[in-house]
């Protein structure tokens, strides 16, 4: 495999009709939700860069394991 | 044909009933356009007057450029905003113009359907429409076709998506667009949205050129609008004025009171706006650097003896009750603001704590909605603790305004059908 190097950054964004507010997005990926009072998920908005594997990984598990399939990775070209 | 520099242009010969087709074709009869339909719209500078305020030519170009044989044409007139009464008014007296314009946009895109929508809640609208298109059928069955639609009146059904989801699938839900500008479709066709008065300038321009639109307001905002006018004045009025005229002349002009406690503009979703400052001129460039915009050129007068938190307490309540509760942020976020708007108006023991509350809950909610009508309720809440600071001052003290207290509202909100609904879990 090697060294894989990795640009740009990407956010976890979300169909807000789509969420019913299960709460498993902010178990699986806590560093990039945050759950507001009525249970729904807040998303940092801010690009991460894709070299964060940690972030990149549970953005992903975030993503299967959401019941609605509400969210989504988006690619951002770079993170400024 | 209407004289450069003199209003009222969409307007013109408004009398008790709408223009018929004869007369329509009378009044407006010459056409001294040179360039074609989407140059001389781009040279306009013509803006939607639906609230948005994004050019027309651009929109136009966008779906122009899409590849489909099924485009369609769609004129909202459904005028969600309960003190907005500009498109009736413009139904009452210029149906034909708003078809006209429909039709020269229809031509652009290649659309050969063109959907007409009035919320069924306004009967005459509904029937000016009817009868005008009656009337254009029976002259002859060649060009667009035009259908009426009618869904039921909400505030988010006359949000473009929403719209658009009701002609294709019978639901006035607003749809995630995540990517902007989206192009909304009924089926696969491509569909352009555009408010009836932007239509009803459009067929101005498209008979007359942009030189002579641009005769009337500013450089960067040029063309004149239809500005509705309620509150502290002794009717609602509708007046169509240059953009750019100052806002003490159209309050005066409307009958309203010209020094006002404070100002609405924009609509329900838009901003508070302080009565000293009434004399900036009435235009987007203008006002945004002030944090206001025209919107759907909306004005409610609110006079010196009215409470401003009241007044916002009732409007976020009621805005609070239109939330389609497609997301989890609007259909609980607004209900918790409008409580705590009312424990502010109240002499509730914990009404520092709500303030505090109210300010974060507008931080939490703001841009986590499918549409815009949540950022629209935090818009005009945080405007509201601007504009009216002492005010709340005074309520956090538990100094009640005489005002607070009185019966007299100035901003017309519905009746709620079910109070109870406001209530979750
Ligand atoms: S897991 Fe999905 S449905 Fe549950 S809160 Fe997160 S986004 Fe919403
Ligand atoms: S933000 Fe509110 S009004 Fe808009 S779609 Fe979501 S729930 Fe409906």
């Amino acid at each position: 495999m090697g060294i894989r190097r990795r640009s740009g950054g990407f956010v976890l964004s979300i169909n807000p009709i789509l969420c019913d507010g299960f709460g498993h997005c902010g178990e699986l990926a806590p560093d990039l939700v945050h759950m507001d009072e009525w249970g729904y998920p807040i998303i940092t908005t801010v690009p991460v860069p894709l070299s964060n594997l940690a972030a990149l990984e549970s953005a992903r598990y975030a993503v299967r394991g959401c019941p609605r399939q509400a969210l989504r990775i988006d690619r951002v070209a770079d993170p400024s | 044909m209407i004289a450069p520099n003199t209003l009222p242009r969409v307007l013109h010969e408004a009398s008790g009933r709408p223009l018929t087709l004869a007369q329509h074709e009378e009044a407006f009869a010459t056409s001294t356009r040179s360039g074609s339909l989407l140059d001389e719209l781009e040279a306009s500078g013509l803006t939607g007057r639906g609230g948005a305020a994004f050019p027309t030519a651009r929109k136009a170009k966008l779906i122009r450029d899409q590849r489909s044989h099924n485009k369609f044409m769609v004129v909202n007139a459904m005028e969600g905003e309960p003190s907005s009464h500009k498109d009736r008014t413009l139904l009452g007296a210029n149906p034909h113009l708003v078809l006209d314009g429909a039709e020269y946009l229809a031509s652009v895109i290649g659309a050969k359907n063109i959907a007409v929508c009035v919320s069924r809640d306004n009967p005459a609208a509904v029937n000016h429409l009817k009868r005008a298109i009656h009337e254009r059928e029976r002259r002859s069955l060649r060009g667009p076709k035009f259908e009426l639609h009618t869904p039921p009146w909400r505030y988010v059904a006359g949000e473009e998506s929403a719209l658009v989801h009701w002609l294709d699938d019978n639901e006035s839900l607003p749809q995630y667009r995540p990517l902007r500008p989206h192009i909304l479709r009924i089926g696969h066709g491509p569909v352009l949205v555009d408010n009836a008065e932007t239509c009803a300038h459009v067929g101005l321009i498209g008979r007359y050129g942009a030189e002579w639109f641009r005769s009337v307001g500013t450089d960067a905002n040029p063309g004149s609008t239809l500005v509705s006018v309620s509150g502290a004045v002794e009717r609602p009025t509708v007046v169509e004025v240059a953009l750019g005229t100052p806002l003490r002349s159209i309050l005066e002009a409307a009958g309203a009171d010209a020094n006002p406690q404070a100002v609405l503009l924009g609509g329900y979703g838009g901003t508070w706006f302080d009565g000293a400052r009434v004399d900036a001129p009435y235009a987007n460039a203008t006002l945004q650097p002030l944090g206001a915009t025209i919107g759907a050129g909306i004005i409610v007068v609110l006079p010196q003896n009215a409470c401003g938190v009241v007044e916002t307490q009732r409007i976020a309540k009621w805005m609070a009750n239109e939330s389609a509760r497609q997301c989890g942020p609007c259909a609980f976020g607004l209900p918790a603001i409008a409580e705590d708007l009312w424990h502010l108006t109240q002499n509730a023991r914990d009404n520092q704590a709500a303030c505090q509350r109210l300010i974060e809950r507008c931080g939490v909610i703001e841009g986590r909605g499918a549409c815009r009508h949540p950022d629209g309720v935090v818009r005009l809440v945080r405007t509201a603790l601007e504009v009216f600071a002492s005010d709340i001052e005074n309520h956090l003290r538990g100094a009640h305004c005489a005002a607070s207290r009185s019966a007299q509202h100035y901003a017309a909100v519905p009746s709620l059908e079910r109070e109870e609904e406001l209530v979750w879990e």
